[in-house]
C-alpha cells in the first residue's frame, strides 16, 4: 500500500461550508437586518464558489500523478482513540472522491445561486441559507471521509438538514409531517448502516485489526473472507445491513416512501439534496466499498434486483402523477434504481457515471420546475398548465433538454450512462434485470415528455388571472439553468463507450479504484450496438407515445385509464397504495402499543397507587382513632404545634420547577461544604 | 499547546455551569431539558477525560456511553412530561404549571 500524499488543503474544501452555515446560523438574522439580504447571499455563496475552485485545484492536481498514486489525505487529528479502535479526522480524495465533490461544489453552487433569486421574497432567507451550507458540509464530509465513522457523521448529517430543510415552511403541518416521515424512514436504513459498521470491525478485530479506515478495511479484508456467522458469511451480512442503509437514504424500495413527500420542501432543496447529491450517498458508499462488495456476489444480486424493482415499478407511478414535482421525485427514484442496478452488476464506473450525469439533468429539470411553479404562481398542477412555451422560452428550452437527457436520446448525457448500465447488466447475465431497466427506459421517455406536452404545449388551462401574470423569471436563475441544460447536452462526451468510437474516458478515470474492467470484452460488438439501438427505440417510441396521447389526442388517455375498470390506473395513482399499508401496520401498530402502555398505566399502576394510597389513609385513620379515644388530650397539645410547623412549611412547597431547583442548588453547595470542612 | 487533562475539565465545568444557568434560570421546559443534557454531558467529558488521563483502561467511556443512553431515555420521559403539560395548560411554561401551590 502506497503511503498517499499529505496536503494540507483539502480541509478547506469541507469546512468553508461550515463556516458560512456558523456565520448565518448564528448572526443571520442580525446580519440581515443590518445589511440586508445580499449579505446573507454573500456569506452563504462565496464559500461554496471557494471550495469548487479548490476542487477543480485537488483535480488538477490529482491528474499530475501517476494513476496508481492518485491519493490525496489531509489528517486533521486522532477523534477515537480506544483499545485497539483508531480512528482520526481525515479527509481522503482518490478519482472516486474527486468526482463527488466536483459535482456538489459544482451543482450545489450553481443551486446556490439560483435559490438567491428563488427565496428572495421569504423572511427566513439567512436560515435557508445557513441549512443549504451546512448540508453542502455534511455532503462534502460524507464523500471525502476516509474511515466508516466520519462518513457516518456526514450521513446522519445530510439527513437532518434535508429534515431541516423539507419541514423549512414549518407553518404548514403538511411540510413538517413530511419531514418527519423522512426522518424516522431513514432512522430505519441507519440502523442497517450501524449494524454493517459494526459488524466490520467486530470481525476485523477478531481477525486481529479491528479499524474502521477504508484503505485498511480494503487491506484486511482477506482475512475475514471465510468468517461464518449463523451460517452466513460476515461480509455477506456485513454488506446487507450496509445495503439496508443505502435503501433507507436513496429511497429504494420498500423504504422509497419518504422520497415524494420530501418535495413539500423548497424546489432548490429538492433539486440540491433530493435529487444531485444526498440520495446519491448510499450508491457512493457501496462504489466507496466496492472491495467488499464484490466479495459478496450473492448481496450483488439483491442490490441489483432491488434497483431493477425500484426502476420498472416506480417509472410506472410517474406515468399518472399529475404534480409537476412529483413526477420528477418518481423518476429520481426510478434513476436511483439505474445506479443501484449498475452496482449490482459490479460496473461502478457506470454506476457513478450515471450518478454525474443524473445530477445534471435532473438538478436541470427540478429547477427548470421551480421556475415553472414561481412563474404560474405556485401552482403545481400540472392539469392547470399548458402552453407556457412562449411565454417562459428559457425554462422551456432548460427543460426539453434536460427532458432528452433524461429520455436517453443521443448525443445527450443521459442516453450514454443508461446505455452503459443496460448494457453492463445485460453482459453480466443479469437478464430478468436487465428486462426491468429496458422497460423502465421507455416507461421514462414517456413520462417526461407527458410533462413537457402538458406543462409547455397545448392550449393554456390556467385561470385569465394567472394566465396574464406569467413571466419568465429573472438572470440569476434562468443562468445557472442554461449551465445545466449545458452540462445535459454534452454530459455524456466523459464515457463515450468504445463501440462508439469513444475511449471510455470515466471507467479509465475510476480504474485505481474499481479496478479495470474485464470479462465483457469477449461478448460481441454487434449485441452491443443492438441493445443500444433497440433502448434508442423504446425511448423514441416512449416520446411518440406521449406526444399521441397528449398533444395530437389522436389516442385519449381516458381510454387507458378506464382500461379493466380503471384498476390498474388507480393502483399507480394511489402508488400501489404502499403509503396506505405502512399506515396500517407501522403507525396503527405504534399507536396500539403505545395505548396498551396507557391502559396499564390508567388500570394497574393508577391501582396500584391509588392502593397505597388508601392503605395509607386506612392507617391514619386507625391512628386518628387512637389519637382521639387513647392519648387525646396529650398529643392534641403537640399536634397543634405540629400543625403550626406544617402550616409554615406548606409555604416551601409551592410547586415551581425553578425554587425547588434552587432548593436543590442549595442543599448541594451546603453538602460539598460540610464535606470538604469535615473530610479531612 | 498540549492538551491535558485541565483543559477538559475546564471544558466540562464551563458546560456545567451553562446547563445549571439554563436549568434555573428558563421557564421553557423544553429550554430545562436542554439545560439538563448539557450538564449529562458535562459529567460524560469529566468521565472520558478522567479515564484517558488516569487509568488508561475504558471503564470511564463505557459509564460516559450509559450516561448517553439514559440521557436518551430521560429526553424521551422529560418530552412526554412536557407534552402533558401542553395538553393541561396549554403553555410549556414551568411557573404556569403550579397547581401544587396552595
Amino acid at each position: 500500500m502506497d503511503h498517499p500524499i499529505q496536503t494540507d488543503y483539502l480541509r478547506w474544501i469541507v469546512l468553508l461550508p461550515l463556516l458560512g452555515a456558523g456565520i448565518n446560523g448564528l448572526l443571520g438574522a442580525i446580519l440581515q437586518r443590518q445589511f440586508g439580504k445580499r449579505a446573507i447571499s454573500f456569506v452563504a455563496c462565496t464559500p461554496v464558489v471557494i471550495s469548487f475552485l479548490l476542487s477543480i485545484w485537488a483535480f488538477i492536481n490529482l491528474l499530475a500523478l501517476d494513476p496508481e498514486k492518485r491519493f490525496l489525505i489531509d489528517s486533521l487529528y486522532t477523534w477515537i482513540s480506544l483499545g485497539s479502535l483508531n480512528v482520526t479526522v481525515a479527509f481522503w480524495l482518490d478519482p472516486l472522491s474527486v468526482v463527488m465533490i466536483l459535482v456538489i461544489t459544482g451543482v450545489g453552487g450553481l443551486i446556490h445561486i439560483y435559490s438567491i433569486g428563488y427565496m428572495q421574497e421569504d423572511e427566513a432567507y439567512w436560515r435557508y441559507f445557513a441549512f443549504l451550507n451546512l448540508f453542502t458540509f455534511a455532503m462534502l464530509l460524507l464523500v471525502t471521509a476516509d474511515n466508516l465513522l466520519l462518513m457516518f457523521i456526514g450521513w446522519e448529517g445530510v439527513g437532518f438538514c434535508s429534515y431541516a430543510l423539507i419541514g423549512f415552511w414549518y407553518r404548514d403541518h403538511v411540510n413538517t409531517r413530511a419531514g418527519n416521515k423522512a426522518f424516522i424512514v431513514n432512522r430505519v436504513g441507519d440502523v442497517g448502516f450501524l449494524l454493517g459498521i459494526f459488524l466490520i470491525y467486530w470481525s476485523l478485530d477478531k481477525a486481529g485489526h479491528g479499524t474502521v479506515t477504508f484503505r485498511e478495511i480494503e487491506t484486511f479484508v482477506p482475512l475475514i473472507k471465510d468468517l461464518e456467522i449463523w451460517g452466513i458469511g460476515v461480509v455477506t451480512l456485513a454488506t446487507l445491513f450496509l445495503f439496508i442503509g443505502a435503501m433507507g437514504k436513496s429511497a429504494q424500495i420498500p423504504l422509497h416512501v419518504w422520497l415524494p413527500d420530501a418535495m413539500q420542501g423548497p424546489t432548490p432543496v429538492s433539486a440540491l439534496i433530493h435529487a444531485a447529491t444526498m440520495v446519491t450517498a448510499g450508491v457512493y458508499m457501496i462504489a466507496r466499498l466496492n472491495f467488499l462488495y464484490s466479495l459478496a456476489p450473492s448481496t450483488l444480486t439483491v442490490i441489483a434486483t432491488v434497483g431493477a424493482l425500484t426502476a420498472f415499478l416506480s417509472a410506472t407511478i410517474g406515468l399518472v402523477q399529475n404534480d409537476i414535482k412529483r413526477v420528477l421525485a418518481y423518476s429520481t427514484v426510478s434513476q436511483l434504481g439505474y445506479m443501484f442496478l449498475a452496482m449490482g452488476a459490479g460496473a461502478y464506473s457506470a454506476g457513478i457515471f450515471h450518478l454525474v450525469t443524473h445530477a445534471f439533468f435532473k438538478a436541470c429539470l427540478f429547477l427548470s420546475a421551480g421556475s415553472v411553479i414561481q412563474a404560474m404562481h405556485h401552482e403545481q398542477d400540472m392539469q392547470k398548465m399548458g402552453g407556457l412555451r412562449w411565454r417562459l422560452p428559457y425554462t422551456h428550452l432548460t427543460y426539453l433538454v434536460a427532458g432528452i437527457a433524461l429520455a436517453g436520446i443521443p448525443p445527450f448525457a443521459g442516453f450514454f450512462s443508461k446505455d452503459e448500465i443496460l448494457w453492463k447488466s445485460f453482459s453480466h447475465g443479469l437478464i430478468f434485470q436487465w428486462a426491468l431497466g429496458f422497460a423502465a427506459a421507455g416507461l421514462t421517455a414517456f413520462y417526461i415528455f407527458r410533462q413537457i406536452f402538458l406543462v409547455f404545449y397545448g392550449s393554456p388551462r390556467a385561470d385569465p388571472h394567472t394566465q396574464s401574470l406569467v413571466h419568465e423569471s429573472p438572470q440569476i436563475m434562468v443562468l445557472p439553468l442554461l449551465i445545466l441544460a449545458f452540462l445535459s447536452l454534452i454530459g455524456g462526451s466523459l464515457g463515450v463507450p468504445e463501440v462508439l468510437g469513444g475511449s471510455n474516458r470515466i471507467e479509465h478515470w475510476f480504474e485505481p479504484v474499481f479496478g479495470s474492467p474485464g470479462g465483457h470484452e469477449n461478448a460481441p460488438v454487434a449485441m452491443e450496438i443492438l441493445l443500444m439501438a433497440l433502448s434508442v427505440g423504446i425511448g423514441l417510441f416512449g416520446i411518440t407515445l406521449a406526444y399521441l396521447i397528449y398533444l395530437r389526442k389522436t389516442l385519449v388517455a381516458d381510454t387507458f385509464s378506464s382500461l379493466a375498470a380503471g384498476v390498474p390506473y388507480r393502483l399507480l395513482f394511489q402508488k400501489y397504495y404502499v403509503d396506505e399499508l405502512y399506515q396500517f401496520t407501522f403507525v396503527r401498530g405504534t399507536l396500539f402499543f403505545s395505548r396498551v402502555g396507557a391502559w396499564i398505566d390508567q388500570y394497574i399502576i393508577d391501582f396500584i397507587v391509588d392502593g397505597s394510597a388508601k392503605t395509607t389513609t386506612f392507617i391514619s385513620w386507625v391512628n386518628g382513632l387512637f389519637d382521639n379515644y387513647v392519648v387525646d388530650w396529650i398529643v392534641n397539645k403537640i399536634a397543634d404545634s405540629t400543625f403550626g410547623a406544617g402550616d409554615k412549611f406548606r409555604k416551601i412547597q409551592t410547586g415551581n420547577i425553578n425554587s425547588y431547583l434552587y432548593v436543590v442548588l442549595g442543599a448541594v453547595v451546603l453538602a460539598i461544604i460540610v464535606k470538604l470542612r469535615y473530610s479531612g | 499547546m498540549a492538551i491535558g487533562l485541565t483543559h477538559y475539565l475546564v471544558i466540562g465545568g464551563i458546560l456545567f455551569t451553562l446547563g445549571l444557568f439554563i436549568v434555573l434560570t428558563r421557564r421553557n421546559a423544553i429550554s430545562i431539558l436542554m439545560g439538563v443534557e448539557l450538564i449529562l454531558n458535562s459529567a460524560n467529558i469529566n468521565y472520558v477525560a478522567f479515564s484517558h488521563f488516569s487509568s488508561g483502561n475504558v471503564e470511564g467511556q463505557i459509564y460516559a456511553i450509559f450516561v448517553i443512553m439514559l440521557a436518551a431515555a430521560e429526553a424521551a420521559i422529560g418530552l412526554a412530561i412536557v407534552l402533558s403539560i401542553f395538553q393541561i395548560f396549554h403553555t410549556i411554561d414551568v411557573e404556569a404549571a403550579e397547581t401544587l401551590k396552595e
